[in-house]
């Protein structure tokens, strides 16, 4: 990455891990990024990345407790949305793994393991930051502009 | 907020499960889905199920989840599964999982659709 680029605006919203905040969650990022007049698609993209690392902290970092769950969006120079989904849950110990498409902990559960591969299918870049017993931090950016489209 | 998850219809004759998913598929809403289907599955037995996704405004991968679930348990009973519809944006996801190689997916309406 280049030097950092100038935040042209931000967002900061924080709640509980519970299953239905997931949708509002990715509703007000959807929203908030849409300032910076993304595709339909663009956007879709967007939802569901969030959508996907809200639950990750909902289901694995929180499993049996309620934690808080913070999210953070700015609108970067040059029409770059920078998403962070941060929490302070149980961590991930295998990262690498963790990553991996199809690999689950909670196969019971019915978890598809496409997590980590969807964001980081439907974003630019993705990072994840995790240290067990302090919590995971995920980084989604997403460069909104003349790109080919997937289809 | 709370709208219809889905819409379920048993036809005896043709043995045959229908749902209509409906709205946001989420690991929320999948969850609850989930339970319900699986009730009517355990109950009927069917030989086929149909999983119809044209009302689907959104899905990630809660949603591969949920259907994969329902594939699997439809096997163990000896039936099939067929999806019937999915838009762009959930068969990028489908494909993602290499979904379409292992379900039967149709398309039974007109292409001009909107989402």
């Amino acid at each position: 990455m280049k030097k950092s680029k100038k935040i042209i605006n931000s967002m900061k919203i924080s709640f509980p891990s519970l299953s239905v905040n997931e949708s509002a969650a990715r509703a007000v990022v959807a929203a908030f990024s849409a300032q910076a007049d993304p595709t339909t698609n663009e956007l879709a993209d967007i939802k569901c990345a969030v959508s996907e690392a809200v639950t990750n902290s909902i289901v694995h970092a929180y499993p049996d407790t309620i934690g808080e769950i913070y999210i953070s969006v700015l609108i970067l120079e040059g029409r770059i949305i920078k998403i962070q989904i941060k929490d302070k849950g149980k961590g991930i110990e295998d990262v690498a793994k963790a990553r991996e498409p199809l690999y689950t902990t909670s196969p019971e559960s019915e978890r598809s393991g496409m997590g980590f591969t969807v964001m980081e299918s439907f974003t630019d870049k993705m990072s994840v930051r995790s240290k067990v017993g302090k919590g995971t931090t995920v980084v989604l950016l997403k460069a909104l502009g003349e790109r080919k489209m997937a289809e | 907020m709370e709208k219809d998850l889905f819409l379920s219809d048993y036809n005896e004759e043709t043995n045959t499960v229908s749902i209509i998913l409906c709205g946001e598929i989420d690991h929320h809403s999948a969850v609850i889905i989930r339970r319900e289907i699986d009730n009517m599955l355990l109950h009927t037995h069917p030989k086929n199920l149909i999983i119809e996704l044209y009302s689907v405004d959104f899905m990630d991968s809660s949603g591969l989840g949920l259907i994969m679930g329902r594939f699997s348990l439809m096997q163990k009973l000896g039936g099939t599964t067929i999806l019937r519809n999915p838009n762009e944006r959930i068969k990028k996801i489908l494909s993602l999982a290499g979904m379409e190689r292992i379900i039967k997916i149709e398309r039974t309406t007109e292409k001009n659709e909107k989402k």
